[in-house]
């Protein structure tokens, strides 16, 4: 994965409240047993002007050419709600959006978020709206930093503070895969296994404890 | 000893190593796929030359995306969906996990199915790549939704890199009115505190109005926790959960049977444990409650009319969007909006203790002329075990569409959906926009509810029909 150091970049704003998974990728627009070719049907019902279309809306953000580049997305309260769908974080980041500024995240796509590389960085909806009207004035003249291993987002004179849990802040700043890492512990997931299968048996089935059909 | 949470127990009873921050690497119990999003972690997985861990523990199902008419196979109504099934099928057999397939007789929608098989446990961790995993949690287990990664690492490695979230307990006080349901129950919590409001807690719901809950209703009540945004919902077990489970065909049993009945018996919090938000809500006032905008959090009393932005919790944008979406207006009684459509299905309400509830309505009675309904069983034994009962033939008799099990209408995914613009009421758990298809208008609601507003061509109080 890739590591995420400080990034200054467009910041495109959709600071609405309950922005859905559903509505970052439809599920229709989730065609393929795959992560990738989903960048076509990001916000696809927002930007585009017809369903299963691909003319342009010109009202959303992302079509407008101040916008242009965007790789942050500066959202409402509980962003990526809904379906766990990791389509959604596939669609963001194969579009090429890094990390996502809102006050709150479902706990699912928040998850996703870093294990994917993309930040999800919390800040109040004042900052959030703040940093919006700041953008606004010139968005592609105006970038926003986040230094994640500062834990601080810059836009213009402005300085906000963030919180992130110390794991995801390392998975994200080391770019490491999860798995790998947890392989290494394997001693202790033995360990585990031993001391459980005496303490909860019936947690661990057999395979031949299968119910036919 | 200082008093635990159920939280903390479940939590500490799974930590193999802790993590910086209070994370932890959490034991898995329990995985459960499904062809839409666990397709692609089995992919994935391989593609990383990797392998299942136990794949005596992993189990899988066809649910999502399965065409749900009659006589059904792997042919799907969203295009391209038939290579979901193939390749789900495919990668299934070689992880060598029980796969629940699409003519399989246990076949249903992974949290009809779970604790129906007893495969979900009170004291386990339960993962799936599905935000509904928290449904579970009403068997006493910790159980929540999860990304495909988060899968693929579960399956490898038969744990977890998890937060620790912070402890909500809510207490639901009192008795139910008559036409209240767990349904009602949870929408009049998301109503009260928000979409958002259990963002970052793990929520034990309790009081005496859920202690007089059967299993089938807890499962409802849990299944929206994650409308709640919370990590997951649960309730401790007790002697309804284990008369739930007693023989069911991945449950323990002989000796080890009452060996987790034992350890079971002591999965409760504590009486003086503290949590770090607690809430009571009575429910002696509540009525059947239903939605009128475009977040879960859109809810009012069935008697209610479309409340005005100051009182509807939402901001002014968001209101003014949902009003447009939904083509409503402010003092709207709800029950004048005419409906389209009906739906009696999905992971929140879809059992048989639902549909013998919905019948009880139906029975008798025809759907209004003009509005499309179907009712979409949970599983294929909640099928059979209604057609034993009869209940089909009161479902066909009032005009619903009878259908094989599945997630069916609940979201669109490019196969069926209901008309653009149109007025639905459903007993599922999301009234996004668009989510039960282009531009759809969902009320979501129980469902004796949606069987009300069903008979009578717009939403409507079941409390004002007489039920047999």
């Amino acid at each position: 994965m890739e590591r995420f150091g400080v990034l200054s970049a467009v910041a495109a704003p959709i600071v609405r409240a309950n922005v859905d998974t559903d509505i970052i990728i439809p599920s229709r627009e989730m065609k393929s047993v795959s992560k990738t070719g989903l960048a076509d049907g990001l916000f696809a019902g927002w930007r585009y002007t017809a369903i299963g279309g691909r003319e342009p809306n010109p009202d959303f953000v992302l079509n407008q050419a101040a916008y242009a580049g965007s790789r942050i997305i500066l959202g409402g309260e509980n962003f990526g709600c809904g379906s766990s769908r990791e389509h959604a974080v596939w669609a963001l980041h194969e579009y090429g959006f890094r990390a996502v500024i809102a006050p709150s995240f479902s706990p699912i796509f928040f998850g996703n978020c870093v294990r994917n590389g993309l930040a999800p960085v919390r800040l109040s909806l004042d900052a959030v709206q703040a940093i919006a009207a700041w953008v606004a004035v010139d968005p592609a003249g105006r970038p926003v930093t986040i230094d994640l291993p500062a834990q601080r987002v810059r836009a213009g004179g402005s300085e906000y503070a963030f919180d992130i849990d110390p794991e995801s802040r390392d998975m994200l700043i080391e770019g490491l895969d999860a798995i790998d890492l947890t392989l290494k512990q394997r001693a202790a997931i033995s360990a585990f296994h031993e001391r459980d299968r005496h303490a909860r048996p019936w947690i661990y089935l057999s395979k031949d404890a299968r119910v036919p059909s | 000893m200082k008093p635990r949470t159920l939280f903390e127990k479940l939590w500490s009873s799974h930590v193999v190593q802790e993590l910086e921050g209070g994370a932890a690497l959490l034991a898995i119990d329990r995985i459960f796929l499904h062809e839409r999003t666990g397709s692609v972690a089995l992919k994935s997985l391989k593609d990383a030359g990797r392998t299942v861990a136990d794949p005596a523990r992993v189990f899988c199902t066809m649910d999502h995306i399965v065409d749900t008419h009659p006589g059904r196979g792997d042919d799907t109504r969203m295009k391209g969906g038939t290579a979901f099934i193939l390749e789900t099928r495919a990668a299934a057999l070689e992880a060598g996990i029980r796969l629940f397939d699409v003519r399989d007789p246990l076949q249903g929608i992974v949290h009809v199915i779970s604790p129906e098989l007893g495969i979900v446990l009170p004291g386990a961790t339960v993962v799936c790549p599905d935000s509904h995993t928290c449904t579970q949690g009403a068997m006493g287990a910790f159980a929540w939704g999860i990304g495909s990664t988060e899968a693929e690492h579960a399956l490898a490695t038969g744990t977890l890199r998890v937060n620790r979230p912070k402890t909500m307990r809510v207490r639901f006080e009192g008795k139910l009115p008559r036409g209240v349901t767990a349904k009602d129950l949870t929408l009049a919590l998301i109503a009260r505190y928000g979409s958002a409001g259990g963002n970052g807690y793990a929520v034990e719901y309790a009081g005496s109005a859920v202690r007089e809950l059967d299993i089938e209703a807890r499962l409802t009540l849990c299944n929206m926790a994650t409308e709640f945004s919370a990590m997951t919902g649960f309730i401790a077990p007790d002697e309804r959960t284990f008369e739930y489970l007693h023989g069911r065909a991945y449950a323990p049993q002989g000796a080890d049977w009452d060996r987790a009945l034992a350890a079971w018996r002591e999965l409760s919090s504590d009486a003086d444990a503290v949590f770090d938000r607690d809430i009571e809500i009575d429910v002696g006032t509540l009525a059947p409650m239903i939605t009128w905008g475009t977040s879960p959090q859109h809810a009012v009393a069935i008697d209610a009319a479309v409340p005005d932005q100051a009182s509807s919790g939402a901001n002014p944008e968001a209101y003014a969007r949902a009003l447009q979406y939904m083509d409503v207006a402010a003092g709207v009684p709800l029950q004048s909006l005419a409906i389209g459509a009906a739906f009696i299905g999905s992971c929140t309400n879809s059992r048989i203790s639902d549909l013998r509830r919905a019948a009880a309505v139906l029975r008798g009675r025809k759907v209004a002329a003009g509005v499309r309904a179907i009712c979409v069983p949970g599983s294929m034994s909640v099928k059979r075990q209604a057609e034993a009962e009869g209940l089909d033939r009161v479902f066909t008799a009032a005009g619903f569409e009878w259908r094989e099990s599945g997630c069916s209408m609940c979201f669109f995914a490019g196969g069926e959906s209901f008309g653009a613009r149109e007025r639905v009421v459903s007993s599922t758990n999301r009234n996004f926009e668009s989510r039960q298809g282009p531009e759809t208008r969902t009320h979501i609601a129980s469902p004796e509810t949606v069987a009300a507003s069903a008979i009578a061509g717009h939403l409507a109080d079941v409390r004002a029909l007489e039920v047999a």
